[in-house]
């Protein structure tokens, strides 16, 4: 039997490691002799069992299976499968343990096989020298090399010529007119980012309309983008020029090819987050984290009704729920979106029939009721869902995309012991630790594959209103982005 | 059960540090919070079961039995039996790690012990940064 071990420190702390080499499917993006991995099987790459098949750029094949693997311990075993090599029975583990001493990352990592009699020396120096040794290389090339001299700012440039879709008064689509903008340098704390993919969200909407005061004409709306940092202003220590970044926060703005603003509000992407993904899922994404997670800890086998289930919010907070293990019922309009509901993780549908929702959903729990009620729609929809609770059932209020939801008698809650929220994503994300806290656990689930986003609608910015029609007849699925011109062109 | 860890790096090959903290009696010798120390019954320093009677620098004294020790796994394991530290249940590792990349160790110094809730974080932070982190100090100042 063969054994090889070999071991470096990394400049970086355990968790920025962790994040890249916990991801079996994910070697092609950091070791230099692996040519391209993709999972057998459908598997998830976080899954036990899970096969990565791969070619070295020398050209052999590997195929290796996942057998264990601990976020706690920061551990990953493996063996190969089969393989062009002639590595027989060979098992390896990879670790990482903290250095407090400096927050850097000491790396194992270590095999054991068999070898053609002959070969144990030409094999051992290979899994020694050209995959682990290398893949160390490689790993600290991902990461970047020298975190210590700061490369020098480039002088912050003067005010830069964007477009922005505007509105002059507060109305319907047709006011949201293209207008050329000059967006200015950084001033302290702030950040100056030539945008890639912009977020459509229904409070864009509210805005246009003037249903919430975050956006006073002239002014564009928008509270969520992707791209990538060109300028930085004094007193920012976490971001750096050329850095992909999103955000999804007030103030709005967010319809523009450039913009500048403060820097706290401002998120670096993983590696494995695309501009795409991000401008599309990272308000979605934020709020069903806070809505499972902050405003209701979703339990554990709790029927939890969820309105517009394929939609941006509603298709998260689908997968999201049903992975927190809740019974997970859609309530929605279509065949086609009860389709997508249940791809989502629900576990059954409600569509529009004879019987009412509170009727259908007693029929389906037997009586029982939801014991959480995730409501965006609003008017339409607010008195069947408390109808449709569970006695000490939580109604979660979180938009009210068919009109105002108007006065409602509170004394009628006590037939239930009802409870009510009506949470504000500004709340829940006003300071950079909070956006940290939430950003952090949506990239770990996105990362894990729990949550996908998709991208059901794409609009050129210029096309803003376009987009605002489709949301607001109802006709999206998924998340709606735009795409400005410049990134259009690019490929982005 | 509370934990306290600390890890470090030492700029010299982990035989050659092990040499250094191996012997259950030297901490003197290394370690700037101990002025002296010595075997009780005259058993042998690493004999299993021995415990060492040592004095801090600022006067208090603590025994400590050896539980466990590998020259193979470059380790070492004790239980504190009586100190003024007010903590019960404490069991303690030592350990090196060679790391390949270059002639160093990566040391390891962990502990589980119990004490009352509220001076848990105050313990933590003594026992990582006043006891291990300051012996990692040392044997940096000493092997680079």
């Amino acid at each position: 039997m063969v054994r090889v071990r070999r071991s470096t420190v990394l400049d970086a702390p355990i968790d920025a490691v962790w994040r890249i080499l916990r991801d079996f499917n994910g070697h092609d993006r950091w070791h230099p002799a692996v040519d391209r991995s993709t999972l057998d099987g459908g598997r998830r790459t976080d899954q036990i069992g899970a096969v990565r098949n791969f070619a070295l750029t020398s050209g052999e094949r590997v195929r290796e299976v996942l057998l264990a693997r601990s976020d706690r311990e920061h551990r990953l075993c493996y063996a190969i499968v089969d393989s062009d090599l002639a590595l027989q029975d060979y098992v390896a583990e990879l670790s990482l343990k903290p250095v407090t001493d400096g927050d850097r990352t000491f790396w194992s990592w270590k095999s054991r096989f068999r070898a053609p009699p002959g070969k144990e020396g030409a094999l051992a120096r290979l899994v020694a020298e050209g995959v682990y040794e290398a893949g160390f290389e490689g790993l600290r090339n991902l990461l970047g090399r020298s975190p210590e001299p700061e490369p020098p700012r480039p002088a912050v440039t003067g005010t830069i010529a964007g477009e922005a879709m505007i509105i002059d008064r507060h109305g319907g689509p047709e006011e949201l007119h293209p207008a050329s903008i000059e967006v200015p340098p950084p001033g302290p704390g702030q950040v100056r980012i030539r945008q890639t993919a912009i977020g459509v969200n229904f409070i864009d909407v509210y805005c246009r309309i003037g249903h919430f005061d975050l956006l006073t004409p002239p002014g564009a709306p928008g509270m969520e983008a992707a791209g990538v940092v060109i300028d930085v202003g004094t007193d920012v220590r976490h971001l750096t020029v050329g850095q992909r970044v999103a955000y999804a926060c007030p103030p709005v703005g967010a319809y523009a090819t450039v913009r500048t603003l403060a820097a706290a509000l401002v998120v670096p992407l993983p590696d494995g987050i695309d501009d795409k993904t991000a401008a599309a899922g990272l308000l979605k994404g934020m709020t069903a984290e806070f809505l499972l997670h902050r405003v209701h800890l979703l339990k554990r086998g709790e029927i939890a009704l969820i309105h517009a289930p394929a939609g941006g919010v509603g298709r998260l907070l689908c997968q999201w729920a049903a992975h927190l293990g809740g019974r997970v019922i859609g309530a929605t309009t279509s065949e086609a979106k009860a389709r997508v509901a249940r791809a989502a993780g629900a576990w059954d549908v409600i569509l529009p029939a004879e019987l009412s929702l509170e009727e259908q959903v007693m029929a389906l729990t037997r009586g029982h009721g939801a014991d959480v009620i995730f409501d965006a729609v609003g008017r339409d929809t607010f008195g069947h869902s408390v109808a449709a609770l569970a006695t000490c059932g939580h109604l979660v209020s979180f938009g009210q995309a068919s009109g105002d939801i108007g006065l409602y008698d509170i004394g009628s809650l006590a037939s239930k012991s009802a409870t009510i929220s009506r949470p504000n994503f500004a709340h829940y994300t006003d300071t950079p630790e909070k956006v940290a806290a939430i950003t952090g656990h949506l990239f770990d689930v996105l990362d894990r594959r729990i949550l996908d986003v998709e991208i059901g609608q794409r609009f050129a910015l210029r096309d803003a209103a376009a987009a605002h029609r489709a949301l607001e007849g109802r006709r999206t699925i998924g998340s709606t982005i735009l795409i400005p011109e410049a990134a259009a062109g690019g490929g982005g | 059960m509370t934990d306290a860890y600390a890890s470090s790096v030492i700029g010299a090959p982990a035989d050659r540090v092990w040499q250094r903290i191996r012997d259950f009696n030297g901490l003197p010798s290394w370690h700037p919070a101990i002025a002296e120390s010595r075997i009780e019954s005259g058993a042998p320093a690493d004999q299993i079961g021995c415990v060492r009677a040592f004095r801090l620098r600022d006067d208090g004294v603590i025994r400590e039995k050896l539980l466990g020790l590998s020259d193979y796994d470059f380790s070492v394991t004790y239980s504190i039996l009586e100190s003024p530290m007010g903590v019960t249940n404490y069991v303690a590792t030592l350990k090196l790690t060679p790391i390949t990349d270059g002639d160093r160790s990566f040391a390891e110094w962990s502990a589980e012990f119990d004490c009352p809730p509220e001076r848990e974080a105050e313990l933590v932070a003594q026992i990582g940064d006043g006891v291990f982190q300051a012996g990692f100090d040392a044997l940096k100042r000493e092997f680079g």
